[in-house]
């Protein structure tokens, strides 16, 4: 079985804005993309911030919000803005109990200044007896993500009454790009009808970014052309991004509007010798088959080499029969890790219904392709460590 | 929905009773218990000083990450070696791995505060130190690691999957595989759950929550699934792993059948974060979806592995939830919790099971559910402190998560 599967719902939350209306009309603006990134946070190092909304109108509740830090809270307002647009925010129990949800996040809601205190109690040694005494004073009484990182969907199962059922994907950038090919596959194959599918990262953090410091990534640099960046070439950015999929015939059923076809979403991974990931890439694009003119939205991570292995993969296809455009969303956005691939595909909406994209955001060829009008966005993923995954996008 | 009937065809399996499908059945069979004094880290002044950890496969010191990837690396092995899939190195499907959160632990932490180039005590003081500090502090605490290095070694296919839904992940990625499968997408799914995460902080977390048994004094009678006296789950280790096939195509091939995973159902709660709805709807549903799904009622269910945990809390609303779905035969359906010998396994708790149901269909004998004692204030038959024959074809397993994730197999002798 083979089913068309729609796009009726989307939110999003970008360091450029609140909703995907704002951060489309930001990314054709270059004052507000310099705003967006901020250098003061986590010297010597760039991230890109985001601010929530203000919570009433998502999170009524203020218990619900006091039990979220921002990495939740942004998930939970990215996932009612995309069920208020589906028409499911508030739906009857029925409906919610059909309700798929699917995440693919990270950790990183620890209590930094804490952690800065036992350290400090500790001063280097590796004293058991101390850290126990520490941890059993300082650790406040809570459920913790670190610990149950299912309870990003967990809250938002709680404060949307999304009941279906509730997985959480986790790895990076591929958790993003699993999370909706899973949904994907599963109406496609007529096992469900309806998802709530996303992500969101949390760059104004320090223990996340830590993380990937100690892998040596973090760009200090932000003048370093995107394309060609060294392996330190990435700028952490926030988000927070949802869709709702489903059957057309579940749209139909219940009189959704859609806001674009989803066609294909795949993933795979290698251990990326050379060569390995662009030979991924060109059997998905195959596989994918997009038309000629298609556009193209790269979560390209900034991080070196591989960036530059997908800029030459890209720039064979601006150059060659295929003739896409490209553009580079973490240039103007940061890298949102697991959020990247979903940031993406809510662009892509926004794209392929109006045929157009936003102005290059880097100055190298591979995004100087003349404008022309389109119907088809491929949203790209090749993960920082690993993960090449590759969507389709079309006008309905 | 026309779909394919799931064999399993190989199991693999390591908790604190030990490795491997043949020690861990004698010991369960015998009403063994693997829970013990934990000496992994000092628990003087800790509430709960009992876990059932796994100290037989790595030499410390070990991440959770380090120990989670042990685990599964080794219940993988067995099953594969079992299902005779394959050639090694070259598994001929996906992987779906739940595996627990991992993120630095405090040894990681107070390495790069020593190494800080200033501001000692700080996190911009250890950023300082963090890209000459060593690549193991990167690769080590990615979430995605421990599936990526499974992928390498078993030479699975496609992109891996690293999976949590808390206390349900077991059961989640046979789920995953099981649709795979029936989709026709895959042939063959190798599912995993493991969990090697009992370090100081994750047990202080548990311990904070009033989640974890404190009889510490006999750590075996510890954990006592729906008996009185519970008051708290024993945090414990292991792994199970499962090869998944479309039965048609094992048989094709002769891969020796164990069972079959004949149904899935899941159902999240929205009630509360870690308490379940008291009209314990969602725990209600994950069971009549599962039992929908393999198409059978309640009156074809032979034997429940339980979650039971031995909170007070899951247990009553699983026993609750029991005798909602089979109603007045609620008493007649033996139920046991194997988590009453190994502890509670989190994220591989799923996995660990559901093996542990494929040996009691092989076996036809039910492993009990040991600190049984006293009377009882639940009229359900928990095959109390020793095992027993019976005639065994299909097997309810429940799996429900801390955060509202219900997962319920059923698993059958025969493919119909």
């Amino acid at each position: 079985m083979t089913r068309e599967v729609w796009i009726t719902g989307q939110g999003l939350l970008s360091p450029l804005g609140q909703d995907l209306e704002t951060t489309w009309a930001g990314l054709h603006d270059p004052a507000a993309i310099a705003a967006a990134a901020d250098t003061g946070f986590l010297p010597p190092f760039t991230i890109f911030p985001a601010s929530l909304p203000p919570l009433d109108k998502f999170v009524p509740k203020r218990g619900d919000q006091r039990a979220m830090g921002p990495l939740m809270l942004s998930g939970c307002v990215a996932a009612a803005m995309a069920m208020e647009q589906a028409g499911l925010a508030g739906a009857a129990p029925e409906v919610l109990k059909q309700i798929n949800l699917m995440v693919g996040v990270g950790g990183g809601e620890r209590d930094e200044k804490v952690d800065e205190t036992i350290l400090a109690a500790l001063n280097g040694r590796d004293d058991g007896n101390l850290l126990a005494e520490q941890l059993q004073t300082e650790l406040r009484p809570t459920l913790f993500l670190a610990q149950l990182p299912n309870l990003f969907a967990g809250n938002i199962s709680i404060v949307l009454g999304v009941s279906g059922s509730s997985r959480t994907f986790m790895g990076e950038e591929a958790a993003g790009v699993d999370a909706v090919r899973v949904a994907f596959e599963r109406i496609q194959g007529g096992q469900a009808d309806l998802f709530l599918v996303g992500s969101a990262f949390n760059a104004s953090r320090q223990d996340i970014p830590l993380l990937y410091q100690a892998g040596g990534y973090l760009l200090e640099d932000p003048k370093r052309p995107f394309w060609q960046r060294p392996k330190a070439g990435m700028c952490l950015g926030s988000a927070g991004a949802f869709l709702v999929i489903e059957s057309r015939e579940s749209a139909e059923a219940r009189g959704a509007k859609p806001l674009a076809r989803l066609k294909a979403v795949v993933n795979d991974r290698c251990r990326r010798d050379p060569g390995q990931a662009t030979a991924n890439a060109a059997r998905e694009w195959a596989q994918v088959a997009p038309k000629p003119g298609c556009a193209v939205l790269s979560a390209a991570t900034g991080v070196g080499p591989v960036t530059a292995e997908e800029h030459d993969f890209l720039l064979a296809k601006v150059n060659g029969p295929d003739q896409v455009q490209v553009r580079a969303t973490a240039a103007a956005l940061g890298h949102s890790m697991e959020c990247a691939f979903v940031t993406n595909l809510v662009l892509a909406i926004k794209a392929a219904r109006t045929g157009k994209l936003f102005p290059a955001l880097t100055d190298d060829p591979v995004e100087a392709a003349p404008a022309r009008d389109f119907d088809q966005v491929v949203v790209s993923t090749w993960g920082h460590r690993r993960g090449e995954g590759l969507a389709l996008v079309e006008r309905i | 929905m026309a779909s394919r009937a799931v064999a399993v065809t190989g199991i693999g399996i390591v908790t604190s009773l030990g490795q491997g499908a043949e020690e861990n059945w004698q010991k369960l069979v015998a009403g063994e218990s693997g829970i013990h004094r934990i000496t992994r880290f000092p628990t003087d002044n800790l509430r709960t000083t009992i876990g059932g950890s796994v100290d037989f496969l790595l030499e410390q010191p070990f991440s959770a990450t380090q120990l989670s990837f042990a685990l599964a690396r080794t219940a993988a092995e067995e099953a594969i070696a079992q299902a005779k899939i394959g050639a090694p190195g070259d598994f001929p499907g996906d992987l779906f791995l739940a595996s627990p959160p991992v993120e630095h632990e405090w040894p990681q932490r107070v390495r790069l505060d020593r190494q800080a180039p200033g501001q000692p005590h700080t996190y911009a003081g250890m950023m300082g130190a963090a890209a000459q500090a060593g690549e193991d502090l990167y690769v080590d605490f990615l979430n995605g690691t421990i599936a990526d290095k499974l992928a390498d070694e078993f030479g699975t296919k496609g992109s891996p999957i690293t999976l949590t839904t808390a206390c349900a992940s077991g059961a989640t990625a046979i789920q995953l595989g099981v649709e795979a499968i029936r989709r026709g997408q895959t042939k063959a799914a190798l599912a995993i759950g493991t969990d090697g995460s009992i370090h100081m902080e994750a047990l202080i977390r548990f311990t904070l929550l009033s989640a974890l048994s404190t009889n510490n004094e006999d750590p075996t009678k510890a954990a006592r699934p729906f008996g009185k006296g519970r008051d708290g789950f024993v945090m414990a280790e292991g792994a199970g792993a499962l090869v998944l096939e479309d039965a048609e195509a094992a048989r094709a091939r002769g891969a020796t059948i164990l069972g079959y995973i004949r149904g899935v159902g899941e159902a999240a709660d929205t009630f509360h974060r870690t308490r379940s709805n008291p009209s314990g709807e969602a725990i209600i549903r994950a069971i009549n979806n599962a039992l929908g799904d393999a198409g059978i009622t309640p009156d074809d269910v032979d034997y429940i592995n339980a979650h039971g945990t031995s909170t007070p809390e899951n247990d009553k609303m699983e026993a609750f939830g029991i005798q909602a779905v089979f109603g007045d035969k609620a008493g007649d359906v033996p139920v046991s919790s194997n988590k009453s010998m190994i502890g509670h396994a989190l994220t591989a708790a799923g996995a660990v099971e559901a093996v542990i149901s494929i040996l009691t269909l092989q076996h036809q004998v039910l492993p009990p559910t040991i600190n049984h004692d006293g009377p009882q204030d639940i009229p359900l038959d928990f095959v109390p402190n020793e095992a027993r024959p019976a005639h065994v074809d299909l097997i309810l397993s429940n799996s429900f998560g801390f955060g509202g994730q219900n997962v319920c197999l059923v698993i059958g002798r025969n493919p119909d």
